[in-house]
């Protein structure tokens, strides 16, 4: 598997991600959000987290419209698989390619923690290696993770089986316990929580890892 | 030319920022506030020639997520 991550100005966690899907046997390249080009024969695209353009206007926006977007938008319509983790999730809402947007977390508050989150689905290439109705123990850290659809589409997304993720003690007032979600085809998470924060023992938990593992399975050969 | 673009949370999604300050003015004494919603004004400077056209794609492109937010123009008799 040959992973992209993009780097806008202020991502943070752009090389715990790299380092997660190193770790898992990826091959990884770092892509510049000025860049017009995703490297050729990549598989997929991590949207890592932290802040992008001092996230002004709404979380992801001004992000959402440079340059790289347009390529990673082409990349899923084409059905390459994406990743989004937290400013992300934020950005691929942003841009369309998931249904929804991150409003501010209900409390106001900033959140950093560890949650209780549970697999909703295991039919999907990220969540093969869980099984549905797992609880895990994953960080977060946002202060815009209030996931909010219309009724329509929060139906939809439990319809199709695309909810990925619940919080089990919902921390930001998100609708439906929503902690991320899966586009049609499944090739594409978008995820509050931060699984690349725990994906090694030095991180204090590893209940990340089996995402990565079951991501290098499905496209390892890819 | 100038244009001003009004950016509201649409009803039915929760404004905490907003409520947070209803709750403010409700224990400064300012009693019979019922609701409070906040939003953001931008103020466009335009080369003449600017339609509301153009406005309106910049609204629905950059300055107003429609998920979630609706807007209004202003500046176009």
């Amino acid at each position: 598997m040959h992973a992209a991550v993009v780097v806008f100005p202020g991502s943070n966690c752009d090389r715990d991600l790299a380092v997660a899907f190193e770790a898992a046997g990826a091959k990884v390249s770092m892509v510049w959000h000025k860049d017009t080009k995703l490297p050729d024969g990549i598989d997929m695209v991590g949207v890592p987290g932290g802040f992008s353009f001092g996230d002004y206007l709404r979380c992801g926006a001004i992000a959402a419209n440079s340059p790289i977007c347009n390529e990673i938008k082409a990349h899923t319509d084409r059905g390459g698989y994406a990743l989004g983790i937290c400013n992300g999730f934020q950005v691929l809402t942003e841009t369309g390619v998931l249904p929804g947007a991150l409003l501010r977390n209900a409390g106001l508050k900033y959140i950093c923690k560890t949650i209780g989150l549970k697999v909703e689905t295991s039919a999907s290439a990220y969540t093969a290696g869980y099984n549905a109705g797992d609880v895990i123990d994953i960080p977060i850290a946002h202060h815009d993770g209030n996931y909010f659809a219309d009724d329509e589409t929060i139906a939809t997304l439990k319809g199709e089986d695309r909810i990925a993720f619940t919080y089990t003690d919902t921390p930001n007032g998100a609708k439906a316990d929503i902690a991320g979600i899966l586009s049609a085809n499944k090739r594409v998470l978008g995820t509050m929580p931060h699984p690349e924060r725990a994906a090694d023992a030095g991180h204090g938990g590893t209940d990340g890892q089996a995402l990565f593992r079951a991501l290098m399975g499905t496209l390892a050969s890819a | 030319m100038k244009a001003r673009v009004h950016v509201m949370l649409k009803n039915g999604v929760l404004d905490p920022q907003g409520e947070a300050v209803r709750h403010a003015l409700g224990s400064m004494g300012f009693d019979g506030v019922n609701g409070v919603r906040q939003g953001k004004v931008i103020e466009l400077d335009l080369a003449d020639g600017a339609t509301e056209a153009d406005v309106t794609a910049m609204c629905e492109k950059l300055l107003a997520n429609t998920v979630i937010e609706s807007y209004t123009i202003e500046g176009f008799a």
